[in-house]
């Protein structure tokens, strides 16, 4: 049994703060694939398009029938933990001041063997489940897991590692005046956040739900305007070292394509609030969450991105919307490049329209606040770094995987 | 040659005998702008981008760049600011005469009324009576009216309830009163506009923005210092940013008092 965590204690200010170091993180554009797989939590391997053989690890040939065809496939992750080793010392400067540390063979259902990090309730020869997961180089490895959830099984060190969960983290919610950040606030103060900082902008401007805001668990309000380089200065320097998961919640949803909108205004607000909101945010907190990023049991975890799946393919009955949103999902990426030296993952979480006023005239089906929130607290847990989040979302997704081209002439129909 | 009263003006500045009161809020990011409902064009709030401050992107200076709106902080009314005075000649604050710029001021103090009633209106009897203490309010001149709505900050500064604003402001009747009956050049306020929190709903709506406009008269706004004002004698420079075209600016008010004057 997992021995759980103990609420970390203050940090003693006399030690000094570990440099973030990263594990071995280079890959083959093959190999990629199962990145790519981990990011989303799913669990893939190449099968070869003509012999069927499921193939680990990722090559260009099939090993059996020499075949170049090796898509990627969702496969079962049912198998049996062969051996196991404890590793106690190593010359790998990032898993030196990890020891020890377990690692497995795996013998896969569906065929390969792969060597694997254990989940420390787990002893040789019983069934795992396996996952693909990132570590803190961004990289893809394979993680071993109970077949059944296990008590405080979270709280193992080397799962811990590869995800961002925010039992004892702290966390700022950029945005509280929107019900997506009200929701995320409770579901973050559920979900063992020791503290929730809730920024609102304009304090002087009453906003629906604040009362019940204030009453959850271990939130803090603490002023925050995005639009303001000045005020994301102030709050970053007060609060800063002691924010471990940053989500961005601000939004400015209006309708209206390029044409259609008259003059800029609006479109100066929504770059504003959202783009460069995102970019003030990376510039006053991005340098310290990435030197905090082995900070201990509530290091720096993550920097959560919501964004609509417009972002991927232009809406144009939102389109200067869709068009500022592609903008804060391209600095997502440039982010996710930079935070990935402190070991800090940038999760970008896609979504379809909101069940809220500024999408009152889109018909269902529509995102409750409350189940995006829920399904990021649990990326979070999982340590994603892509997740889409409702039906609009994972169809947007499959239609552009399928033809970019039919999608931009289908959603501008 | 040289003007002996105007040397004697400045003279009398820089010896204090004639005092010059600010009555100018900061521009900073905080300060509350009015607020439309939000599927309306807004009011941009003053915002500050550090050009360089001695470092790598300008070594030896410190320079920002700021943006806002028209209507931001302590700012000035044109007249084409409102649909009434649109069609008016010299009604941007870029062809407005330089001479209106400096003008007395009447300071009608409510603060009593205002601390009681956060919604309460200026009446012309209200007017009335000042002029019976004060005497008769001269042509071309501002009439101020002092809340000490200034005084307040935040939340209880703007007063945003669910039915909207609440702040003192005149009625209807007494802005025509001061128009058509008084002459005047402009109404000022400490409030977020010239007009009542509530004025939405007056007749009609915005009446100080709807008449002062419309007779081509000027609004001052999110004035401060007005309690250091007397009744009468304060002369006052509000002078607009000259922009093309433009519906109000931003400003430095300034209020030029003859020391020992007591306020209201």
């Amino acid at each position: 049994m997992t021995e759980p965590l103990a609420r970390p204690k203050r940090k003693n200010p006399l030690k000094k703060t570990r440099v973030p170091m990263l594990p071995q993180g280079t890959r083959s554009r093959t190999a990629l694939g199962l990145t790519a797989s981990a990011a989303e939590g799913r669990f893939r391997l190449q099968v070869c398009g003509d012999c069927a053989m499921v193939v680990y690890p990722p090559r260009d040939a099939c090993p059996r029938c020499l075949s170049p065809r090796l898509p990627y496939q969702d496969v079962a992750n049912g198998g049996t933990l062969l051996a196991e080793t404890t590793i106690r010392t190593s010359t790998d400067v990032y898993f030196r001041e990890r020891m020890p540390w377990r690692i497995g063979t795996v013998a896969l259902d569906c065929g390969p063997s792969v060597v694997a990090h254990l989940h420390g309730d787990l002893r040789e020869g019983e069934r795992v489940r396996l996952q693909f997961k990132l570590d803190k180089s961004g990289q893809a490895i394979a993680m071993a897991l109970p077949t059944a959830d296990t008590p405080n099984m979270a709280d193992d060190p080397q799962w811990r590692e590869l995800t961002s969960d925010p039992k004892y983290r702290r966390v700022l919610i950029t945005d509280g005046r929107t019900a997506v950040g009200q929701a995320l606030a409770k579901s973050l103060s559920e979900a063992g956040a020791s503290v929730v900082f809730v920024g609102i902008a304009d304090p002087w401007k009453p906003f629906p739900g604040e009362e019940c805001l204030r009453k959850i668990e271990r939130v803090e309000i603490v002023a925050l305007d995005l639009t303001d380089t000045t005020s994301v200065n102030e709050c970053a320097g007060e609060y800063a070292a002691r924010v471990d998961i940053l989500i961005n919640t601000a939004e400015h949803v209006r309708t209206g394509g390029i044409i259609e909108r008259k003059g800029l205004t609006i479109a100066r607000e929504e770059l504003e609030i959202r783009y460069l909101g995102l970019m003030r945010l990376a510039q006053a907190f991005g340098p310290v969450l990435r030197a905090r990023g082995a900070d201990g049991i509530n290091s720096a975890a993550a920097f959560v991105n919501l964004l609509s799946v417009y972002a991927l393919s232009n809406w144009p009955a939102y389109g200067a919307f869709s068009a500022t949103e592609a903008a804060c999902l391209s600095a997502a990426q440039s982010l996710r490049a930079e935070l990935r030296h402190g070991g800090v993952r940038v999760l970008n979480v896609f979504f379809g329209p909101l069940e809220t006023e500024w999408y009152q005239t889109v018909p269902p089906p529509k995102v409750p606040p409350a189940t995006l929130a829920r399904e990021v607290v649990r990326a979070l847990q999982q340590g994603l770094e892509d997740l889409f989040v409702g039906d609009v979302a994972d169809d947007i997704r499959a239609r552009l995987a399928v033809s970019p081209k039919a999608l931009e002439r289908e959603l501008g129909s | 040659m040289s003007s002996p009263d105007l040397i004697a003006f400045a003279g009398a500045i820089a010896r204090g005998r004639i005092e010059v009161i600010d009555l100018t809020h900061t521009l900073t990011p905080e300060f509350p702008t009015i607020v439309m409902p939000p599927e309306l064009g807004q009011c941009a709030p003053f915002r500050m981008e550090e050009v360089s401050r001695y470092d790598e992107r300008g070594p030896a200076w410190y320079w920002n760049n700021i943006s806002m709106g028209e209507h931001t902080g302590t700012h000035f009314d044109a007249p084409i600011h409102w649909i009434s005075g649109k069609d008016l000649p010299s009604s941007s604050v870029d062809t407005i005469p330089a001479a209106d710029f400096i003008a007395a001021a009447a300071v009608i103090d409510i603060s009593a009324q205002s601390a009681a009633n956060p919604d309460y209106e200026l009446t012309v009897a209200d007017v009335e009576g000042w002029e019976g203490r004060h005497g008769r309010i001269p042509p071309r001149s501002w009439v101020l009216l002092r809340t000490d709505w200034s005084k307040r900050s935040g939340r209880d500064y703007v007063n945003m309830r669910e039915d909207g604003q609440h702040s003192p402001g005149p009625g209807p009747e007494v802005v025509r009163f001061l128009v058509e009956e008084r002459d005047v050049l402009g109404f000022g306020t400490e409030t977020i506009g010239t007009d009542a929190g509530q004025a939405f709903h007056f007749n009609p709506p915005y009446p100080a923005h709807y008449y002062m406009h419309g007779k081509g008269r000027y609004g001052l706004q999110c004035l401060a210092n007005l309690d250091l004002l007397p009744p009468t004698g304060a002369v006052i420079l509000a002078a607009p940013l000259k922009i093309r075209k433009g519906s109000g600016s931003p400003l430095r008010v300034l209020a030029l008092v003859q020391r020992g004057e007591k306020p209201a």
